[in-house]
């Protein structure tokens, strides 16, 4: 029992990342990744989302009528991210005003809504909810991986602390002011996926 | 799976119990962080004023204890320049610019705002003889993506800038938002707001701004959009529907011998 849930948790960082292998909640990746402490923040907030729907979601799994089942988890998922963004503007105001936007629309992460209805619905309750943590910190792995490097290039800072010093502040450094725009994790999160699939071929899909 | 979920009966009820369920505890939540929440919002709005102020150093981490003993703040009426009665902490600027009661259409919108709320908020700054040093006035303007928001510290004679901080924005990062530049914001203390003639000339250079150049400072390099925002929301804020009427006054009564 223990190992099982140590796979569950576990597996999702790299055999079965949802980003990197389920291309799945891309969009809030690209946005929230200029930097490290947003991407945690993110990562935090989601970890808690999933695990949590998760577990609701799996305590009441033989209870929900399946006509309405989508419905039913859509309004569990929604009401936690509410909860999260209160309690983020409660505790964190600074990290809130700019994330509030993004932490909304956890609520249409593809990878909460894939895991409720993927794994919760048929698993026990203790397990759904290491899942829900395992695919969390498989997104986060992802979100602070491309952070880091957007983050380190882009601006020259690690977590706001300045490591390569700018030409503009009197160092030597020139940002990579493509680095900072979002569509730049879409090159990061490609690289990401090939460095994956070739340590882990079995990935790749065939043909 | 049984077969007995499926009626109709039973799927409202469940529906109705998680929603019932869902909304307490959205509710619950709400209610409760509440007045933490409101409580943060403040402190960020007298972190920011009191960083425009310069007394970020002196606050250390007891920003509400300074805020409420060295700054005073005090409504105003716009178009009259005058000081009016009302309570600054429930002034909502965001709410009342979108009140046709409470706000107009600017003639000259250049800092594209839409609508100027009627009234404002100032903040007087003293110093420990309880003089008025600095006078914090908040401002607004469109940057590339939307609005700006900010303070402008002036010193005691309403000309000399004291410090320009944006305090909230959603401009480009590592471009625009470069406003937040701790070496951007120290180009500005001491650059004068008006020319001899009482117009506001304060604006960005794009290229950067000559030594001698008293009302202009660098632009922000590859953030010309922000930049010309910043240099509108400036000009319109002390221009005739901005702060000049209230400059005027505050000025005129210093002479007769000192507001408070």
């Amino acid at each position: 029992m223990a190992s099982e849930t140590n796979k569950v948790l576990t597996k999702p960082i790299f055999d079965n990342n949802p980003i990197a292998l389920q291309i799945l909640g891309i969009c809030s990746a690209l946005a929230v990744t200029s930097s490290m402490a947003n991407a945690l923040v993110m990562t935090l907030a989601v970890v808690v989302v999933t695990a949590f729907s998760n577990l609701f979601i799996s305590i009441i799994r033989n209870q929900i009528p399946s006509s309405v089942r989508i419905i039913v988890q859509m309004a569990i998922i929604a009401s936690l991210v509410i909860v999260v963004d209160q309690v983020l503007k409660a505790f964190s105001y600074q990290l809130s005003k700019e994330l509030s936007v993004f932490v909304g629309l956890i609520i249409t992460n593809c990878i909460v809504m894939g895991r409720a209805e993927a794994f919760a619905m048929k698993e026990k309750p203790g397990v759904s909810f290491m899942d829900g943590i395992g695919n969390g910190l498989g997104y986060g792995f992802i979100l602070m991986s491309v952070a880091f490097v957007r983050e380190l290039l882009g601006f020259g800072t690690i977590f706001g602390i300045e490591i390569l010093p700018l030409i503009q502040n009197g160092g030597w450094y020139q940002a990579n002011g493509l680095l900072v725009l979002p569509f730049s994790s879409f090159f990061l999160i490609g690289f990401l996926i090939w460095a994956i699939r070739q340590w882990k071929p079995e990935q790749v899909e065939k043909d | 799976m049984s077969s007995n979920k499926e009626t109709p009966i039973k799927t409202i009820g469940f529906v109705l119990i998680v929603c019932l369920v869902c909304a307490a505890l959205v509710s619950i939540s709400a209610v409760q962080l509440k007045p933490l929440q409101v409580a943060n919002k403040l402190l960020d709005q007298q972190t920011k004023i009191l960083e425009t102020a310069g007394l970020l150093d002196v606050a250390g981490d007891d920003i509400v204890a300074t805020f409420n003993k060295y700054v005073d703040a005090k409504m105003i009426d716009l178009d009259s320049g005058e000081f009016i009665e009302g309570d600054p902490l429930l002034f909502d600027e965001r709410r009342n610019s979108r009140d046709a009661t409470k706000s107009e259409k600017p003639e000259n919108d250049i800092a594209g705002i839409n609508r100027r709320s009627n009234d404002a908020v100032v903040y007087l700054v003293r110093n420990d003889e309880g003089e008025v040093n600095t006078i914090v006035l908040p401002i607004v303007g469109s940057g590339l993506w939307d609005l700006m928001y900010g303070y402008v510290g002036l010193e005691s004679d309403l000309n000399t800038v004291r410090s320009v901080v944006y305090s909230d924005h959603k401009e480009t990062p590592g471009l625009g938002a470069e406003v937040m530049n701790p070496k951007w914001k120290a180009l500005w203390p001491g650059k004068k707001i008006y020319d001899d003639k009482g117009e506001p000339k304060v604006h960005l250079v794009k290229g950067g701004a000559k030594a001698n150049d008293i009302h202009g400072v660098d632009a922000l390099s590859g953030a010309t959009l922000t930049s010309n925002g910043v240099t509108r929301t400036l000009q319109f804020w002390f221009g005739e529907e901005g702060y000049k009427p209230f400059i005027a006054k505050y000025r005129s009564s210093l002479g007769k011998g000192g507001v408070n």
